[in-house]
């Protein structure tokens, strides 16, 4: 292989005059950080809702949340992010279009909000699920013992079903740190972003690509490990999860 | 206030988008499946050999791909493949690769992780009776894998193997990224060029969402009906 | 302080639950209903509290017609303990709180009164030692006995029983029984649905034979098991006691 390798590359200032190219892999990876985490957030909050309405005896409530997660999963993210970026503003009345395309930051609150209702769906179906496999006799206790159908969710269903799903919740998190390299494609330079500028500057492919891999992994990892954490201490004694 | 627009745009492309875009994405999508598939397959069938170091390397590659951000590795393979095939041909300079064969190499290569998982879950829950009487009979663990675990455990994965292709059918929209013209990349080449951003969007969200609704309603009455026949 | 009268439901016209169902519990008094499988004596109990809806007839608890539209439900069943065939204990939650839970939630009383009166439950069940387990820790026989002290711990004026011992094994089927025959005794109005004949013997005023959705014998106890009227309930029986 002819490729000129130089692992020092990293130690060599950026052309941006922001420090190292380190320091660029290294924003870019803050900005994935936080782009996931806010997304995160959108998705449990939307996706607890939806999952919720989907078990409701309500019929309108229910096919709210069918179309919701219709809509959200029947078309390619990156299709999603260009809609809220691109067709939104203009779609919208002439200020509120304007005042969007010059928000500053718009990539990052449109890449957060974006992959954050498309996650929501896949949020809403593994809630739906959990709740679905809890024994039917537990929500007609909390009824029978006069609790409302609020409480019912709140003190006995919802800390039963999240406890449940819990592991695919944390590969659904890894997803959505994942996802939010397709914001690349409305500008976001995220970690991937990152590695692909420093690939155009100083032609290091490799290099640019393995340091941004390594990352990857190790948010991976630190993710993992954290979660592996939560579920011991959310764990209830006696309990077996099935699975 | 739709006065500005010009949806007539979308009627002018139609040839394009579809003899050009959504050719090239159903093929990709149809062949990445396939191999997909096929490579997932071995990838779950060493997980499951027995050999630990087999396993483990399969393992590995299994995690190590669902790790990372499908963009990453399109960027990956895209600048990877041309040193690879000059490394397998032994060729002075790196190769050139077509648009379409690298994106088929990335999507196998990656899909192949997720299949794997699919093909894995499949082989382990068929009863372990099956290969035992397989055995009996005097098949060999080729002959056992090959008529009698695999097409059950294929059968009983189809629904999930269709659904992740339908994850992969959206996924293909990501080569957008090396400027390639599947159908949302042909999309977004006239909506430059026309200027007619909204429109265009607008009708390929319209398009993956149709397309994508049918063929998961289809996968729900699959499962349903496999559901009875079991 | 239980009326019902003219109770019909069903799931579909072909599809009949409850038959013209008519019968009372007053105060003090204890009911056993026992029936073949499928003859409709859990859904007639569920009807009592509302957690079965049905379509028409009424039934009134204590004064209040359950099926008003009107009526508070969750004040009503907070008055009607129930206690189910699968415990139905909150998993997530220790003992002491699966019986503080109702009692702050929906009666409003105080953290530490709730916690005295759970104790006091324990202590007259017999598991006041348990309080700081989770149910997945204790035999069948201890959580029942826990849910029987949650339902208590509402002081309700009627306690509803749905075959509170076809989910043990046979060696912990006493140890709820003596409970419940405590209950009676000190004058608990009781509904309960069963197949412990013993029990019944022992404790029952009266006795309702359910076949097929209908109440086929409503008799004093000492009638029933001298000399039931119907062949139904004879073969019945002599089924459920040859062993």
């Amino acid at each position: 292989m002819n490729y000129n390798w130089n692992w020092k590359i990293f130690f060599e200032p950026n052309p941006m005059g922001t420090g190292t190219y380190l320091d660029m892999l290294l924003s870019g990876l803050w900005l994935t950080i936080k782009t996931a985490l806010l997304a995160w957030i959108i998705a449990l909050i939307f996706g607890s809702i939806v999952g919720v309405m989907r078990t409701l005896p309500s019929k309108a409530a229910y096919w709210f949340g069918f179309c919701w997660v219709e809509f959200f999963r029947n078309m390619p993210l990156l299709v999603q992010l260009f809609l809220w970026f691109f067709v939104l503003p203009e779609l919208l009345p002439k200020a509120a279009g304007l005042w969007l395309k010059q928000l500053p930051n718009a990539p990052f609150w449109t890449a957060a909000i974006g992959v954050g209702l498309f996650m929501s769906a896949r949020v809403a179906v593994q809630l739906q699920a959990g709740i679905g496999s809890l024994p039917r006799g537990q929500k007609m206790a909390a009824t029978a013992l006069g609790l409302t159908t609020v409480q019912g969710y709140r003190y006995v269903l919802l800390p039963m079903a999240f406890r449940i799903i819990l592991p695919p919740l944390t590969s659904e998190f890894l997803n959505t740190i994942k996802n939010t390299a397709v914001a690349i494609t409305i500008g976001l330079i995220e970690l991937t972003g990152q590695a692909r500028s420093m690939q155009e500057f100083s032609f290091q492919v490799f290099e640019a690509f393995t340091a941004a891999t390594i990352l990857y992994l190790l948010v991976n990892a630190v993710v993992v490990t954290a979660m592996r954490f939560l579920e011991r201490w959310v764990a209830i004694p006696g309990y077996i999860t099935g699975r | 206030m739709l006065d500005n627009f010009d949806f007539d745009v979308i009627r002018r492309s139609l040839p394009y988008l579809f003899y050009e875009g959504m050719t090239f994405t159903l093929t990709l999508t149809a062949l990445a499946a396939l191999g997909g598939l096929i490579f997932g397959t071995a990838i779950a069938l060493m997980r499951l050999s027995g050999y630990k170091l087999l396993g483990r390397i399969a393992g590995l590659y299994v995690d190590f791909m669902r790790s990372l951000p499908l963009v990453l590795v399109i960027f990956w393979f895209y600048f990877l493949v041309p040193y690879i095939g000059q490394w397998l041909t032994g060729s002075p300079r790196p190769i050139k690769v077509g648009a379409f064969a690298s994106s088929l190499i990335t999507f196998i290569m990656f899909e192949a992780a997720y299949f794997s998982e699919i093909m894995r879950a499949g082989i382990q829950s068929i009863s372990r009776g099956q290969p035992a009487a397989a055995n009996a009979l005097g098949l060999t663990y080729a002959q056992t894998m090959r008529y009698v675990v695999l097409p059950q455990a294929f059968r009983n994965m189809l629904p999930v193997l269709l659904t992740q292709t339908i994850v992969l059918f959206q996924d293909t929209s990501l080569v957008y990224v090396l400027s390639i013209p599947d159908f949302l990349g042909a999309a977004s080449k006239v909506a430059q060029r026309d200027g007619r951003l909204v429109e265009m969007y607008l009708f390929a969200a319209v398009v993956y969402f149709t397309i994508s609704c049918i063929a998961s309603f289809g996968v729900r009455r699959l499962q349903s009906r496999i559901a009875i026949i079991r | 302080m239980i009326e019902i009268s003219h109770v019909n439901k069903w799931y579909s016209p072909t599809f009949q639950v409850l038959t013209d169902c008519t019968t009372s519990v007053t105060k003090g008094e204890v009911v056993v209903v026992c029936g073949p499988s499928g003859s409709g004596k859990s859904t007639l109990i569920k009807c009592v509290n509302a957690l079965e809806p049905f379509q028409s007839g009424e039934i009134t608890v204590d004064g209040t017609k359950v099926h008003d539209p009107k009526t508070n439900l969750p004040k009503l069943r907070s008055r009607v303990g129930m206690v189910f065939q699968h415990f139905e204990l909150f998993p997530h939650l220790k003992i002491i709180d699966n019986l503080c839970l109702a009692q702050e939630k929906v009666l409003g009383r105080q953290h530490d009164k709730a916690q005295t009166k759970g104790m006091q439950l324990l202590e007259r069940v017999g598991l006041k030692e348990q309080a700081q387990k989770f149910p997945a820790q204790l035999s069948g026989g201890q959580q029942q006995r826990v849910a029987i002290a949650r339902a208590l711990a509402m002081d309700p004026i009627v306690m509803l029983f749905d075959e509170p011992t076809s989910a043990l094994d046979p060696e912990m089927v006493s140890e709820v029984l003596d409970v419940m025959v405590d209950l009676a005794r000190e004058g608990m109005t009781m509904m309960v649905v069963t197949h412990e004949m013993g029990f019944a013997r022992k404790v029952a005023n009266r006795v309702i034979f359910m076949d097929r959705g209908e109440i086929v014998e409503d008799a004093p106890k000492d009638d029933f098991f001298g000399k039931p009227r119907s062949d139904r309930a004879q073969k019945f029986l002599s089924k459920i006691l040859s062993h």
